[in-house]
């Protein structure tokens, strides 16, 4: 209608023919149901602007033009390609092996794994038939054949069974859940706390629970492979700070400060970092890190896997250990597998972080609740901690008489994990390495002998396994892993024996690097 | 005795707690001591009660039971009872229709001759009742198989319009009333606000708009969710009462707990149990192993049980090798990665779990989806990725890796593995099946879909399952070719940095399949998997007949019932819960925005009676909810005359397709209860309809 007013005030010179047919086009068009309605319509965005009525026209023209376009792929970059091309096309196609031939030295490490038949004590059994000192297992505090603790569980398997059945949404949790999660709580001094079924899901589900795509995280260059997948799958901006360096630390969160304040824009910015690092087994300055989170306006996620249970007068970990209130810190994620010999992981704040973990952590929402007999062995372990400390003094003092043996009396390797830390990753001294000009992969063989001779001497240790971090899809691997052997101390061993221990190892890593040229 | 009853669950449980390893078989045909039923029925058995022959003699002592049942299974397989020896059949004929008795009414006056059961020993048999129902009758059993011919997609019903339509409405007012309720919140409650504003110089750790569904839709309802439990999630689940003064943000437990049937665990074969067989057999290794590997898999982790229950675990899937993780999720999160990488491509089922979505986006190759079960949009998808290559590059692609789940726990639908199959010698690719629902619960000897539908595991390239749901412990597996799996053993970031499967889990895995595969106690594992195929047609066939919409293939133990409107979920739930039945409701956005549903998970643990129980409860609630929406058209229809096959209707359906005959008016579905029960048994032996 719009182009009949137009064409009639335009021009004057049409002939009464046209008009007879406009006429006609019109009365039927009045006739048509609705017609009124969009006359009116016409009229009142006509408004005298033949522009406007033009534009909109043009609009209904392109709408109309687009609905009936051809759909098209708005893949950039596709090939048209005909049936029978596509036929050939995947005729020829060859996909490669699903996975790789392992290498040699991967079956190797396959083939000498150990398998402990029966417990695992500070003495074990393996398949070989031979009783071996056991410095390979997370069994600190010797609990995992602890009779009272057998009994609990044996109790509660007479109550619950084994498995829950079902994820914590869906009638999966337990009143044993419940109960840990409380006592957890109650023993660092958080609000509330939140229990994941495996301890190695939940660093890398809390993660990407709060840090989304668009928010920055600044986080240690040593940090375990949990979290590195946590921060890979949350999208979101990270920042790497050298490991331990605390003035690299302040300086990347001035610049994010100072960045974000001249962009005028506000995300949730987080730090993340170990308590005892599960590459290095050195510890967290966390008062440093405080004070600077406070100054910065950062929130601290920080992972106590290894130093729960460990570090502190009772376990409470590095919070207790160094003097801070664990209210301080955002989220204390932690296992509950090592020195507690249970089974499962958790995450410790205030209320707000762990509701909203209980809907938004993937590897809470989705998986099976944790077995309700490793819950009740944790609660039990716990109060065990609490009530005997003594425990861990005589860890410690474990360690200490390692230590003697080691760190200061070898030549050739050091220890990389502070003295409280029952973990003693040993690495080879920078002039070793130098003079024989070792290099990672050097490294890590020499330190496969050094196991192999330690197990043919009756002591089982083992070397730190790591996964590149790269490897599976990361950008860019930020850190490198240095080889390490990895001791575990426990309480079940006496000093002497722990000293015999100690001698078998000093000796096996003198026996091997000297052997290399 | 003629034969040997192959019920030993019951036969042998009575005389003495439950059977160790070796004495299983001889116990069955020891003398039973008689057991004196006590005199009233529950009231709940009374009112469940099902069949006529049931009512006239009744007893309710849960003790009894076992005589009861026993004399039932003679009657019903060998119709001579007089060789029958056993001095428990000299009682009256008695049975009970359900295998409760509680507690409460034991000490009511008996208004029987007999004296009642030692109340121990009545406690005993409620308590093991409570995990695993007594099967009740052999023809309460159904092999779970692909009957043959092409495996279709189930028929999805649709509501009429008036129910969608008002489905978005009640969506509309929710989200309209949240948010008048936060426009005046913010002004007069600003304090419970506070988590969701930036302030002091932080961002708020979520923001308003993210969390607006949970805090103004979920939390409504959020009763229904998380509720706590005690005890072993078995037949019989314990909830723990709670209640709330703040709108569900907080809750009081009350200190009392409901026994309700348990129509939510994944407890397929019925494991979930803390005595038995299984139980026993952690115990013994609990005592013997301690209580933790302390260690991962890739340092001294691996114990001899590990070896042991990754041996079983690749015999049972009929693959070479198979390794075992501590957690379902991270079997998932953690396989993809070390499968699959840059210059790969995944094809993923759109409603695939959360951990293949998680391990996927982990592994740095390519995601790509395909409608659901679509075979078709599946080789669109392939033909696509082959012919057009890489983005930008056309490079082909390295490999292409199509996961897929053999069981959708939302859905209820089971992956079409003969299209896959035929689709992946074409298109060459590598077949990844997450068997997490389906393990255990398919298949007439419970090793999954392969086994369900006749197929060699070898067609398939990798087989994920999770151990948690039909064999009662924790963890998963991945299972494959030698040279795989020892690839995998090496690259798995699970393997080198979470900690092994604790001794308790290992055990529970160990004793459950050589319960499948029948080396302990045999016949039981096979009536495990019977019962749970029984159960779950028996009671999807009902609730299409009642008039539900149901979603899901017939064998399949997932059986969701549509509710569409959001404010059913939360009825629905209620009222179950009200008749002590427990169910898990679902939403958005674990489902498309108008399909709300409830669950039921069928589980072996489950008799005819329970499903009697929920069918009839369902009745009533789904009239006073109107949720009998179906239209006929996915099933519920009335048996065919006994002169016409499936074969022959389906032939005269085809015909009228051909010949555009106009369709017969399909009619809806409404059966009563009665006529349910009555045709139940025989129709589910049947092609349902």
């Amino acid at each position: 209608m719009a182009t009949t007013s137009n064409l009639t005030t335009a021009s004057d010179v049409l002939s009464t023919h046209i008009f007879s047919i406009l006429n006609s086009v019109s009365e039927q068009f009045h006739k048509l149901p609705g017609s009124a309605i969009f006359l009116r319509y016409v009229k009142s965005s006509y408004q005298n602007d033949p522009v406007r009525s033009a534009v909109e026209l043009f609009l209904v023209l392109f709408a109309i033009r687009y609905l009936l376009a051809r759909s098209y792929s708005t893949k950039p970059g596709k090939v048209r390609l005909t049936e029978e091309e596509i036929d050939d096309l995947v005729d020829e196609w060859q996909p490669e092996p699903l996975v790789g031939k392992n290498t040699i030295f991967e079956d190797a490490d396959l083939e000498k794994r150990a398998v402990i038949v029966g417990p695992t004590g500070p003495k074990c059994r393996l398949q070989t038939g031979r009783t071996v000192t056991n410095l390979a297992s997370y069994n600190f505090y010797n609990l995992v054949s602890n009779e009272q603790l057998k009994e609990r569980a044996i109790q509660t398997l007479r109550t619950y069974g084994v498995g829950p059945c079902g994820p914590p949404g869906f009638y999966g949790t337990q009143d044993v859940h419940m109960k840990i999660e409380a006592d957890i709580a109650a023993f660092l001094g958080t609000t509330a706390c939140i229990i994941y079924a495996q301890a190695f899901s939940a660093a890398s589900s809390v993660i990407p629970a709060f840090s989304k795509r668009g928010d920055i995280i600044v986080a240690d260059k040593a940090v375990n492979y949990s979290i590195r997948k946590g921060l890979q799958i949350s999208r979101s901006q990270v920042r790497w700070y050298e490991h331990g360096d605390m003035a690299d630390l302040e300086r990347v969160l001035a610049r994010v400060q100072k960045e974000q304040a001249a962009k005028k824009q506000l995300t949730r910015r987080f730090i993340v970092t170990e308590g005892l690092f599960e590459n290095t087994g050195d510890m967290v300055d966390l008062p440093k890190i405080i004070e600077l989170k406070l100054k910065y306006k950062f929130r601290l996620i920080l992972d106590e896997s290894w130093s729960f249970g460990v570090l502190g007068r009772t376990g409470r970990g590095v919070t207790e250990h160094q003097h801070v209130d664990a209210a301080e810190v955002d989220m204390i994620i932690g296992s509950m597998a090592g020195p507690l010999t249970a089974a499962g992981g958790f995450c410790a704040g205030s209320d707000e972080v762990v509701e909203h973990q209980r809907l938004s952590a993937a590897a809470y929402t989705f998986s099976a609740a944790l077995p309700a007999m490793s819950a009740v062995t944790a609660s039990e372990t716990l109060t065990m901690l609490q009530t005997q400390p003594d425990m861990i003094t005589s860890l410690r003092e474990n360690t200490r008489v390692m230590w003697q043996q080691l760190d200061p009396r070898s030549d050739w390797m050091t220890c990389t994990s502070v003295p409280e830390n029952p973990i003693m990753m040993m690495v080879f001294k920078a002039d070793v390495i130098n003079s024989k000009r070792l290099s990672l992969e050097d490294q890590t063989l020499l330190i496969q002998d050094i196991v192999d001779e330690c197990l043919a001497q009756g002591v089982l240790v083992t070397r730190a396994k790591a996964l590149s971090a790269a490897a599976s899809g990361a950008k860019s691997d930020v850190y490198t892993h240095r080889p390490a052997l990895k001791i575990c101390l426990t309480n079940g061993l006496s000093k002497k024996e722990v000293e015999k221990a100690g001698t078998t190892v000093r000796h096996a890593i003198t026996k091997i690097v000297t052997k290399k040229k | 005795m003629p034969r040997r009853l192959s019920n030993n669950l019951l036969s042998s449980s009575p005389p003495i707690p439950w059977p160790s390893f070796t004495s299983s078989e001889k116990s069955v045909n020891k003398p039973v001591p008689v057991p004196v039923p006590v005199s009233r029925p529950s009231k709940i058995a009374q009112f469940f009660s099902s069949t006529p022959k049931d009512k006239d003699r009744y007893n309710s002592a849960a003790a009894a039971l076992l005589a009861a049942s026993k004399a039932q299974e003679q009657a019903f397989l060998n119709s001579s009872p007089t060789t029958i020896s056993n001095p428990t059949l000299s009682l009256p004929t008695i049975s009970l229709s359900t295998a409760r008795a509680d507690s409460s009414n034991m000490d009511e006056p008996p208004t029987t001759l007999f004296q009642p059961l030692a109340p121990a020993e009545a406690r005993r048999l409620q308590r093991q009742y409570a995990q695993f129902g007594p099967l009740n009758s052999q023809s309460h059993r159904y092999t779970s198989r692909h009957t043959g011919g092409e495996f279709s997609e189930p028929i999805m019903d649709e509501p009429p319009y008036f129910y969608l339509l008002t489905t978005y409405i009640s969506y509309l007012i929710l989200i309209i009333f949240g948010h008048v309720r936060d426009f005046f919140g913010m002004k007069f409650k600003a304090d419970n606000y506070r988590h969701l504003k930036s302030r002091n110089g932080y961002a708020a750790l979520n923001s308003d708009f993210d969390n607006f569904y949970v805090r103004r839709l979920k939390m409504r309802i959020n009763d229904c969710f998380n509720r706590p439990t005690t005890g072993v999630p078995g037949r019989y689940i314990n909830v723990l009462d709670r209640t709330s003064n703040d709108g569900n943000y907080h809750f009081q437990m009350t200190g009392t707990t409901t026994e309700t049937l348990n129509m939510s665990s994944y407890n397929y074969l019925g494991f979930a149990q803390s005595e038995g067989p299984c139980a026993d057999f952690v115990e013994e290794k609990v005592r013997k192993y301690g209580l933790s590997s302390s260690s991962t898999r890739a340092d001294v982790g691996t114990s001899d049980l590990c070896v042991e229950v990754e041996q079983l675990i690749a015999e049972f899937v009929g693959k070479e090798s198979a390794m075992v993780f501590s957690m379902g999720f991270v079997t998932n999160a953690s396989a993809f990665p070390a499968l699959v990488g840059k210059g790969d491509l995944i094809i993923s089922d759109e409603l695939n779990h959360a951990s293949i979505r998680f391990g996927s986006r982990l592994s740095g190759a390519m995601i790509e989806s395909f409608k659901h079960n679509d075979m078709k949009a599946l080789e669109a998808k392939l033909r696509e990725a082959i012919s057009q290559g890489q983005p930008r590059t056309h490079r082909p692609w390295r490999k292409i890796l199509v996961a897929v789940e053999g069981l959708y726990s939302m859905e209820g639908t089971m992956c079409n593995l003969p299209g896959l199959i035929r689709l992946k010698k074409k298109y060459k690719f590598n077949l990844f099946v997450d068997e997490a629902h389906s393990i255990g619960a398919l298949g007439p000897r419970g090793r999954g879909v392969c086994d369900y539908f006749g197929i060699d595991p070898a067609e398939i390239d990798i087989l994920m399952g999770t151990l948690t749901k039909s064999f009662g412990a924790n963890g998963g597996y991945v299972a494959g070719d030698k040279a795989l799996i020892d690839k995998l053993r090496v690259s798995t970031a699970t393997t080198v940095y979470g900690e092994s499967p604790s001794p308790a889990v290992l055990a529970q895995i160990l004793s459950a399949l050589r319960l499948i595969n029948g080396k302990i106690i045999p016949g039981q594992g096979e009536e495990r998997l019977q019962r749970i195929a029984f159960n779950s047609r028996y009671l999807r066939l009902g609730l299409k007949r009642l008039g539900f919409i149901v979603y899901g293939h017939d064998d399949s133990p997932i059986i969701p019932v549509l509710l569409y409107h959001p404010a059913k979920m939360p009825a629905f739930s209620h009222e179950m819960l009200k008749r002590k039945i427990s169910v898990v409701v679902v939403g958005y956005p674990a489902t498309p925005l108008i399909s709300s549903r409830a669950r039921f998970c069928v589980s072996a643990a489950h008799n005819k009676e329970d499903m009697d129980r929920l069918l009839s409860a369902c009745d009533e609630i789904g009239n006073v909810l109107q949720l009998k929406f179906a239209s006929g058209i996915a099933g519920g229809a009335s048996p065919l005359p006994d002169s016409v096959t499936p074969e022959m209707e389906k032939s005269r359906k085809a015909l009228e397709k051909h010949d555009k005959i106009a369709k017969q008016a399909v009619s809806r579905p409404n059966w009563t209860f009665d006529e349910l029960v009555r045709r139940g048994v025989q129709d589910v032996k049947v092609p349902l309809r």
